[in-house]
């Protein structure tokens, strides 16, 4: 168990968000979606050129930038 | 009497289906994140009653994101609806009543309508819908908006609710949080601050979570009491970032979540499947998504619309040019010849012809579109392309708009800036729609080819990749400008849903493909009748004077003067292939006088003035005064360029298909070659779109302002470009 960044986590990859470091609009939008802190999101893939990624949460499949991704960490 | 209700809830929670379901208004069903943003009205009329119904733009949150949900926000606020109808997902529940449990906060009373139950069915979830109504405290329907079930029910348990009262929701947001909302609301009570508007405890939870839009408001409302709000929330913020390392508006958020949960947890959720079964649509992503598969499958996906769309509608085009053509040919035969006849001809069918012949174009392209946006795949593609675009200043969704103007060359920027449609940020879609009219469009191709067939027939297809290459560069390239100069700002966020894939209904299509075409007929109709008639002006008048008509008209007789009556007689009667030999002479120095006629009479012209005029500036581009005047008419739509090129070389009209006369003239003509040409290609991919993109621009701007920036900056660059081309390639080749 260990806390990384979304950015590095592998396709097919679990985890829970562990913190959101994200304020503003940004902010607003990513804790809209879904992603909080205690939240399991599972990694469902990337696009072709490794940026944005996709994933899955409260089941329905959410998309963000690697920059975005940045400021969330999960437990993994 | 009828009463006044709100449809709402998330993008593709079925929404728009559902809409059309009660008052059969026609309105579009999209499956692509918020697609919704105009404000859309229908009447009821059932058994339970006459409802009018307002669909709002799909939304996430109340929190004031995006457009979309300040416009939501701001009608709940200003109209007081009866009751909100709340679509909420079956299939997706935790999200869905993320939003509304801010509706329920509001105070207004709530009915959920519980969607795609059939879905949720499929997917092995099942819900204890009684108990989900008892414990939200708010009456929930089950409904399958695309069949139409539950519409009924819907309907009668709005008429039997809609005027009970209700108390708002209250979620407790832990006990920091609490005491600063309770503190907060005793103060906005007793000093009725914003209380006309808002609910006292609402307000609190704004300012808490930051809310630049009731901020302000706050402010211009009562400076003082918004400072003593400021400072509590101030308070908490630090107390709470000391002690918990967190934020106001990530608690909120939490709680939220958490108070959703909370009622999820009491075994309302039963999954007779395992939950994290692929679903189908998972598996299709694997696929379509696919590092080496995704972008081959894009690539064929883009060049099947384009086939699809620019061979079918050829027919259907091909019609209108037949029909207006006979029109024409009718004006041509019955109105005496005359100021009045080229006005009808020239400005009135072939304007009027002009926009209709767009009509089957966008209609084909929008078909496409529609299919692709509400199938889900659309934002696949923008999910897959968002790297590249992004770069640039522009977005994912970016591609769509590029492709159809001309990205593959032979598009139309008409429907290509109308695609622009699907981008829902601000800013990426204006440089979007600022750029797209830098690519190939099937108009300019004409020009592209005469000029390399003169100059470059060796390698024409290398030039001809070499052009494309050179307005896509040169597109993403100012794209890059605008965004770092005057449209400027942080890139959108890409926090995005990929919807399940769907089969879009057919209704559904139908209803997105006519809504578009209609609203260009309709509205881009009128203005480019009018553009179209003073282009013909521009190009018509003041006319040759009195001497100089009849200085041809001498030629005139000069030549027929020596000839006998028979064969005068066989040029009247006769047709071409039939004619004699001396005859076929005769006719053809008459038709040359005609084409001089057609030239001074150019050159004379508004058009021609401006265009003489202009020489000063526009030799260091190395184009003369006949250049000029073809790319003015070019404004009128780009293969006019050509047709005018060739009056202006005393040749004839040419047709923008046939151009192996004119071709063979530019290649002796003075002042023509290879540099010149080149220049003028570079000029004619970046300058001043055709009116009717220039138009439609300003539709979809929103102003003209950015319309006529489009014309005046295009062709500022158009002739940056070609200048430093022309005079570097001066000095290399000399």
């Amino acid at each position: 168990m260990g806390k990384i960044s979304l950015r590095q986590m592998q396709v097919d990859q679990k985890g829970t968000i562990a913190s959101v470091k994200a304020f503003g609009e940004l902010g607003r939008r990513i804790r809209d979606m879904g992603l909080i802190p205690g939240k399991e999101i599972k990694i469902q893939g990337r696009a072709p050129l490794h940026d944005p990624v996709s994933l899955r949460i409260m089941g329905f499949t959410l998309t963000l930038r690697n920059n975005e991704a940045d400021l969330i960490e999960v437990e993994v | 009497m009828s009463t006044a209700i709100v449809l709402a809830g998330n993008p593709n929670s079925g929404k728009t289906t559902l809409f059309n379901e009660l008052t059969g208004a026609r309105q579009h069903v999209g499956n692509y994140p918020g697609v919704t943003v105009e404000k859309k009205q229908g009447t009821c009329i059932s058994d339970a009653g006459k409802f009018n119904i307002v669909d709002l733009p799909g939304t996430y949150s109340l929190t004031a994101y995006s457009l979309e949900e300040v416009v939501a926000r701001d009608f709940l606020v200003d109209e007081k609806p009866s009751m909100i109808v709340n679509i909420v997902d079956a299939s997706n529940l935790e999200r869905n009543l993320y939003l509304s449990v801010q509706f329920m906060e509001m105070g207004i009373p709530v009915t959920i309508a519980l969607n795609m139950m059939d879905v949720a069915k499929k997917r092995g979830i099942s819900i204890d819908i009684e108990k989900l109504s008892q414990l939200l405290n708010v009456p929930v329907v089950p409904t399958v908006a695309r069949s139409g079930e539950g519409k009924k029910e819907l309907l009668q348990t709005i008429a039997s609710t809609v005027n009970s009262k209700v108390d708002p929701l209250i979620i407790s947001y832990g006990r920091d949080m609490d005491t600063a909302i309770d503190e907060m609301e005793e103060i906005i009570q007793s000093s009725a601050f914003l209380t006309e508007n808002y609910r006292a405890r609402w307000t609190a939870i704004k300012y808490l979570e930051n809310d630049s839009q009731v901020i302000e408001s706050g402010q211009k409302a009562d400076r003082k009491v918004a400072l003593q709000l400021e400072k509590i929330v101030e308070k908490v913020s630090a107390h709470l970032a000391a002690t918990l390392d967190a934020h106001p508006e990530g608690i909120i958020a939490d709680q939220r979540y958490g108070f959703i949960n909370s009622i999820l947890k009491q075994n309302l959720i039963t999954y007779y499947q395992d939950k994290n079964r692929l679903q189908l649509s998972d598996k299709i992503d694997k696929v379509v998504t696919n590092r080496f598969l995704g972008p081959i499958l894009m690539v064929a996906i883009l060049l099947g619309l384009y086939k699809f769309t620019f061979t079918y509608s050829e027919i259907p085009i091909g019609w209108f040019e037949s029909f207006f053509g006979w029109v024409g040919n009718i004006a041509d035969s019955n109105l005496p010849d005359g100021l009045l006849k080229s006005l009808v001809i020239s400005g009135i069918i072939d304007g009027v012809g002009g926009v209709l012949g767009f009509v089957p174009l966008i209609m084909f392209m929008f078909l496409g579109i529609a299919f692709l946006e509400d199938s889900g795949y659309l934002a696949r593609m923008a999910f897959m392309l968002d790297r590249v675009f992004r770069m640039f200043g522009l977005h994912g969704s970016s591609v769509m708009a590029f492709i159809v103007s001309g990205g593959i060359a032979g598009g139309c920027a008409v429907p290509g800036v109308m695609a622009a449609r699907t981008l829902k940020s601000p800013k990426e879609r204006l440089a979007t729609l600022l750029t797209v009219p830098f690519m190939n469009c099937g108009a300019k191709l004409p020009v592209f080819a005469l000029l390399v067939a003169a100059f470059f027939a060796e390698n024409e297809a290398t030039v001809m990749l070499l052009i494309t290459m050179i307005s896509w560069m040169g597109a993403l390239l100012v794209a890059w400008a605008l965004r770092s100069t005057i449209i400027k700002g942080e890139a959108t966020p890409f926090v995005m849903e990929l919807p399940p894939y769907r089969m879009p209904t057919f209704k559904g299509i139908l209803i997105h493909t006519w809504e578009r075409t209609w609203q260009y007929i309709k509205k881009a109709g009128t203005v480019i009748l009018g553009i179209s008639i003073v282009l013909w002006a521009m190009m018509t008048f003041p006319g040759l004077p009195e001497t100089k008509t009849q200085k041809f008209e001498n030629q005139r007789s000069v030549i027929t003067s020596g000839v006998t009556a028979q064969v005068l007689s066989e040029l009247e009667t006769s047709d071409e292939d039939q004619l004699s030999e001396q005859a076929l002479t005769i006719k053809e120095s008459l038709t040359q006088v005609d084409f001089d006629e057609a030239h001074a009479g150019l050159k004379n012209s508004i058009a021609g003035r401006i265009g003489s005029s202009l020489e000063g500036i526009t030799k260091f581009a190395g184009f003369d005064w006949r250049t000029n005047i073809a790319l003015v008419g070019g404004f009128a739509a780009k293969e006019v360029v050509v047709s005018t090129l060739g009056t202006a070389y005393s040749i004839g009209e040419v047709d923008p298909e046939e151009t192996t006369s004119l071709s063979e003239r530019l290649k002796t003509a003075k002042g023509w070659g290879p540099l010149t040409a080149f220049s003028l290609i570079i000029f004619t991919i970046f300058y001043a779109p055709c009116f009717v993109t220039v138009v439609c621009i300003a539709k979809e701007a929103g102003s003209w302002k950015w319309a006529a920036f489009s014309v005046v900056f295009n062709t500022a660059l158009a002739f940056g470009l070609s200048v430093v081309f022309y005079q570097v390639g001066s000095i290399v080749l000399t």
